[in-house]
Formats: C-alpha cells, structure tokens, sequence
C-alpha cells in the first residue's frame, strides 16, 4: 500500500519512495526529508475537503504533503 | 587569545531551526536586509563584537532543507557555501544551527554540508525546549561522532548565543578537508546511528502540538479558529489603525499648511504643498495599517500557526491554481499589495509564485477604501434590507468578494494557460508551537517597514512630483472660467481619453481625476475634489463632493466607476513592485494590460446593465 491510503494514528513504516518520472523532484525531496527504507511513518491530520492534504509524522518532523505526493511512498503496517 | 583567521562567517540550517532569531541575537539591530544580485533572496548580514574587541561578520543563508536545491533560496545557500557567487566571498567559517528537538531532519543536511569539507561548528538550539521535553543529548559524543564543535544555543533567551560568541572568538582556524560523497540513504543511516548514540528521547512529538493541533487541525473547528483569527485581524487592522491615520493625515496637513503659510505663494509653494506633502501623506497614511497587518502575520508565523493556515486552505487554493502558501501573502495584499506581493517570496515553486503576484492587486487594498465609501455614500440609500443588512454594508461586502472571486477565476485560468503542466510541489513542514519573542517581532516588523517606506517614498515621491507637473502647467489663460486643471497637461489628457471612456459612462472629470489616482488610487478622491470644487462650486471641499457627484452622475456611472475600481491597476508602485519581484517587464505588461482589460470589461457590463434596469 502507499501513504495515501494509510488510516489516521495507524503506524506504518517506509519502503521506499518511487520516482513517478525519470527525474523526479519530488521523490528526491521526500527522501531527503527522511522518507527512506524502515522509518516509521503516521497520519496525523487531514485536510478538511477531500482529506487532502496530509499531515504525516515522519522522524520528530511534520509534514503536509498532497495525495498525488503520499502516492510515492509505499509503506507496510507495522505490526 | 588565541589568533584565528575568521572574520567572515555564515550561518546555515534547515528552515525552522531558529537561525533568524540566532542571527538576531548575536548582531541585535545591526543587520543590512538587501538582496542577492539578480535573484529576490534575501540578503541579511550583520556584525557583532566579541568579548575580545574582534569584529565578526555575519551572513544570514536562506533555510534549506538540502545542498541539491530546488528553490531560488536553496541555490544562494549552497552557492555561497561553495564560494560561487561572484562579489560574494568563501566564509571563513560555517555555523551550522540544528533544532534539538528536531534532529532526526536536521543533522542529515548538518551531515551534507560537513561533506563540502569547509569548516564549521555546530550550534545545537533552542536546548530549552529540549529539556522541557525530557530530551537527553550527550554532547561529547554527538561531537565525537560528527567530528566537529557542538555548541549549545537558546536563541529566544538574552544570553543565549553567550557560548557560541565566546566559542568563535576564541577558535583556531579549523582545517579545510576534501569534499566527500556519499548517498542519501547513507546519510540517513548515519543519521539514526549517532542518534542511538548520542540522544535519548522520550517521545516523538510535543504533548503541546499534539494538543493544539487535534483543534486547529480539525476539519470543522479548524476552519472556524481560522477564520475567527482573520476577522480579528481584519477588525484590528481597520479600526485600531483609525486614529494613527487620522493622526498621520493631521500630522501631515499641518506641516504642510505650515509651509503654505510660511513660502510665498508660487509654484515652490504649490510643490511642496500639493506635490511633496501630498504625496508623502498619501502612502505614509497606509503605515499604521500595514504595521498592525504585519505585526500580526509575524507573531502567526513566529508562533507556528501559519502553515497550518496554508494546510487547512490548500485544497482550495489549490484547486483555484494557487497553493496553501499563497494565502498569507493575498492576506496582506488586503492592506496594500506591495507588502503582499514582497511576501510571495515564501513561495517556492516559481510558477505558483507568479500567480499569485498577478493576482494579488485584486485583493481588495485599504486604496480603494476611500474611493468606495465615498461613491458608496453617495449612491447607495442607507436601509436595511431583510430587517438585518445595512444595504451600504452589503454592496462593500459584494465588492470585497467580486476582488476575491476575481483573483479565484484569473489563477484559474493561469493553471489553464500555463504549458508546463508538471506537478507542483506542497511538502510543507508545520514546525512545533512557540511562544513568539517580542525581540524577533520587533526587528521583523521594523525591517519590513523599513523596506516598504524606501520602496514607496522613492517611487511615490518621484510620481507625485510628476503629476503635480502635469496637473500644474501650463496655467490657466486670463479670464479662464473652467478649473485650473482642465487646461493643464492633465486635463488635456484627460479630455483626450474620454472618448475611450465614454462608452462605460466616465465623463471628463473622472478621466481627469484618473490621471493622478495612477499614483495611489485614493489621490483620485482627492483629484475629482479639486476638479469640482474649481467648477463652479467653489465651497465644496472633499467632505461635499458625495452630495455633489450625487445630483451630477447617474447611477449607472457610479456603480461602473466601483466595478472599475474593483479591478483597475491604478496603482504605480504596485506595478514597480511586480517589476522588482519578478525581474520582469513583460509580467508588469501582462498584469497590466489583464487588470484594465477586466476593469474597462466590468465598468462597461455594470454601466450598461444599470442603464437598462433603471
């Protein structure tokens, strides 16, 4: 799955980041800003029309990220 | 003492490490804000002397979340970290400031900049927080493990930068190591190796955010806090800017006619009077609004509530072409545009940017205020409608959203237009609740007023200077019946565009009055007074001309004359800002040319629909 379809307060851990285009900006930002492999990711907030964006507890950090953004990151459940 | 080579030094972090309030610290009021050759970054540099006598220079870098840039403001960061901007030189040290309680994002850039091998120090800040937290960090180890001086900071307390003064005033010149490479995901790695080394941290997140956040992040309380925090400014900035206003205005009028009376009469008279004093009146009337504007803007940016601002109206916004981060600047343009469109410089996509300057004149600016009361007065009866509404109060409202719903639908079709259609980003940090020090708030509000006063007073200055000339000379011929003005170069213009004008209702007065209200839209109250009270009417002074314009303009050239101002980039300065913001003589064109063709558009629609109604 990927971080736009995780529920709020529900952990998850980072896979990877997938570039949408060869050169992609954006996937290249979100993994400076710590989306890597093993980082424990959570939904804190949503926007309030059409619950975009975001607001995505990642390291100490939150950041609001759109849908199509949360897109690149594909996450697994933390169990 | 030890002897050291540094004098010039530079200080980098990530955004919201609290390096401002650093760099404020260390050098208090003595800091220049420029900008960067060719760019719209901001420069800020200062100095401070150390507790040894020696004088350090200081260069306050943009935030950056990483060396391979993607902003205008990350570019000058790395560039000047590299030696590569040209009049700019190498700083002899790099102070690298990282948020203690946020290092798991931070030390990896403190990480990539160490690989440009150029010395540097690390100032570990706002450790108060840190501790409130219950977060531990073993210094001596975090420094073994970086393999570089780690000084702690509180930049909000009036010693806090103490250490780090003393530390730089008695270093030695740290050594210049080869630039090394290593990937991002290593970087990370070893990220979360010196964190299990060196910190111990009880919990993620502050209990405060996660409080605070739960309401101001709600999707229905959120938007109700929000815009109960707007209608607050909005009433602040216009009613408590009321008597500083007035105020100014008498301030002003009186040194003015202190000259009147003093210089014989005569044309130095005439421009010192009607030029110099009027104009400068004219913008510096606009201060006390555009200071309260401001002062509430930096304790909302300060206190860490303005990105969740932009996260609750993203969407919208968003949608309409623009982003979350356009708000704030819009948000201002209701004051004035110029500080508006100075504030889109927190915009970092360059496309999102530029929208938002184009349509930031639409956002209702204080100007315009005189221009519709008055014609509001004057045309409009004061009854109540539906038992609730003040009919006066509706049609200002309707004018306020016919602004917004205007600059909605031009965004739009910018997004529409525009051929590069890539996606653009959002990834918006909202950093942790603060309380907002009076110290940062100070400096900021006295550098933006700073900055806008020498902008508008060279510009307003020089064009009021100008028009007074038009609307001064020639003189009148002997025996002249018609106002002064209607035979000065002014008033040949103006009768030579009614023609243009006819169709959506202007008569020559109000083409007259058109001319000097290019250089702040409310001088066109002040012009249509001059222009009637020299026809005939010689008793009426601006407080009668609503009665006056009254019997003399129909409804429909009103309610044209309101459409048109709705839109009308009648504002010089306005349009010199778009040409510094953008760097740009073709945007200042496009604005141009888009605000009369909608405002001509409007006034012709709205004259011709009232003529066929009433």
């Amino acid at each position: 799955m990927n971080l736009s379809e995780l529920l709020p307060f529900t952990s998850a851990v980072v896979d990877q980041v997938t570039n949408v285009a060869s050169d992609d900006p954006i996937a290249k930002r979100l993994r400076e800003l710590g989306f890597v492999s093993g980082e424990p990711v959570r939904i804190v907030a949503r926007g309030p029309i059409g619950a975009d964006p975001l607001l995505v507890q990642i390291g100490f950090t939150r950041f609001a990220l759109r849908r199509s953004e949360a897109q690149r990151v594909s996450i697994y459940l933390d169990n | 003492m030890a002897i050291s080579g540094i004098s010039r030094i530079a200080l980098v972090g990530n955004p919201n490490c609290g390096k401002t309030a650093l760099f404020n610290q260390l050098t208090g009021s003595r800091q220049k804000v420029a900008n960067y050759a060719g760019v719209t970054v901001e420069r800020k540099e200062g100095r401070f002397t150390a507790p040894s006598g020696r004088v350090f220079k200081l260069l306050d870098l943009p935030g950056a979340y990483s060396l391979e840039a993607t902003s205008p403001d990350e570019v000058v960061t790395r560039d000047i970290c590299l030696g590569r901007i040209p009049g700019e030189e190498l700083p002899d040290l790099i102070v690298c400031v990282a948020d203690a309680t946020n290092l798991r994002l931070h030390l990896r850039f403190v990480l990539e900049v160490k690989r440009l091998g150029r010395p540097m120090v690390l100032a570990l800040n706002m450790m108060d927080a840190a501790r409130k937290r219950g977060i531990t960090i073993n210094r001596d180890e975090l420094q073994r493990q970086l393999g570089m001086d780690v000084i702690e900071t509180v930049a909000i307390r009036n010693d806090g930068a103490k250490n780090l003064m003393a530390h730089i005033d008695e270093m030695d010149v740290p050594e210049v190591h080869a630039a090394t490479h290593e990937s991002d995901a290593d970087l990370h790695t070893e990220v979360r190796k010196i964190l299990a080394a060196a910190v111990t941290m009880p919990r993620t997140t502050a209990v405060v955010d996660d409080a605070i956040d739960r309401w101001a992040l709600h999707p229905i309380f959120g938007l109700m806090i929000l815009a109960a925090v707007m209608f607050f400014i909005f009433q602040a900035v216009f009613s408590w800017a009321e008597p500083l206003m007035d105020g100014i205005t008498e301030g002003v009028t009186f040194i003015g006619q202190w000259f009147a009376s003093t210089l014989p009469d005569g044309l130095l008279r005439s421009l010192i009077v009607d030029g110099l004093f009027a104009g400068l009146g004219a913008v510096l009337v606009f201060l006390p609004q555009i200071l309260i504007l401001f002062l509430f803007i930096l304790v909302l940016e300060e206190s860490g509530y303005l990105p969740r601002a932009a996260f609750l109206l993203d969407r919208m916004m968003f949608k309409a072409g623009l982003t979350g981060r356009s708000f704030i600047p819009l948000l201002s343009s209701f004051a004035c545009a110029i500080p508006g469109i100075m504030a889109t410089r927190s915009i970092q996509d360059p496309r999102d940017r530029l929208t938002t300057i184009l349509v930031a004149p639409l956002m209702t600016c204080s100007a315009r205020l005189p221009v519709y009361t008055l014609l509001i007065a004057a045309f409009i009866p004061n009854t109540t409608v539906w038992n609730l509404f003040n009919l006066q109060g509706i049609v200002l409202f309707v004018l306020y959203v016919a602004g917004v719903t205007s600059a909605l639908a031009v965004a739009w079709f910018i997004k529409r237009m525009r051929k590069d259609k890539s996606e653009h980003a959002l990834l918006m940090e909202l950093p942790s609740y603060r309380l907002p020090s009076p110290r940062n708030i100070a400096i900021g509000l006295w550098e933006r007023a700073y900055i806008f006063m020498r902008r508008v007073t060279t510009i307003i200055l020089s064009l009021t200077v100008l028009l007074w000339f038009l609307s001064t000379f020639p003189s009148p011929p002997e025996g002249a019946t018609l106002p002064a003005i209607d035979y000065s170069l002014a008033g040949i213009i103006g009768h030579f565009i009614e023609p243009v004008f006819a169709p959506i209702g202007f008569n020559w007065q109000i083409c007259i009055a058109l001319i000097p209200g290019l250089a702040a839209r409310e001088v066109a109250v002040a012009a249509l007074g001059t222009v009637y009270a020299m026809s005939g009417s010689e008793d009426a002074v601006a407080a009668q001309l609503g009665p006056v314009i009254a019997t003399q303009w129909s409804l429909a050239t009103a309610l044209a004359l309101l459409a048109w101002y709705v839109f009308a980039p009648q504002c010089l300065s306005t349009l010199a800002v778009i040409r510094r913001e953008t760097n740009s003589w073709r945007m200042v064109a496009i604005s141009t040319g888009y605000l009369f063709g909608l405002a001509y558009l409007a006034a012709f629609l709205t004259y011709h629909i009232t003529k066929a109604l009433s």
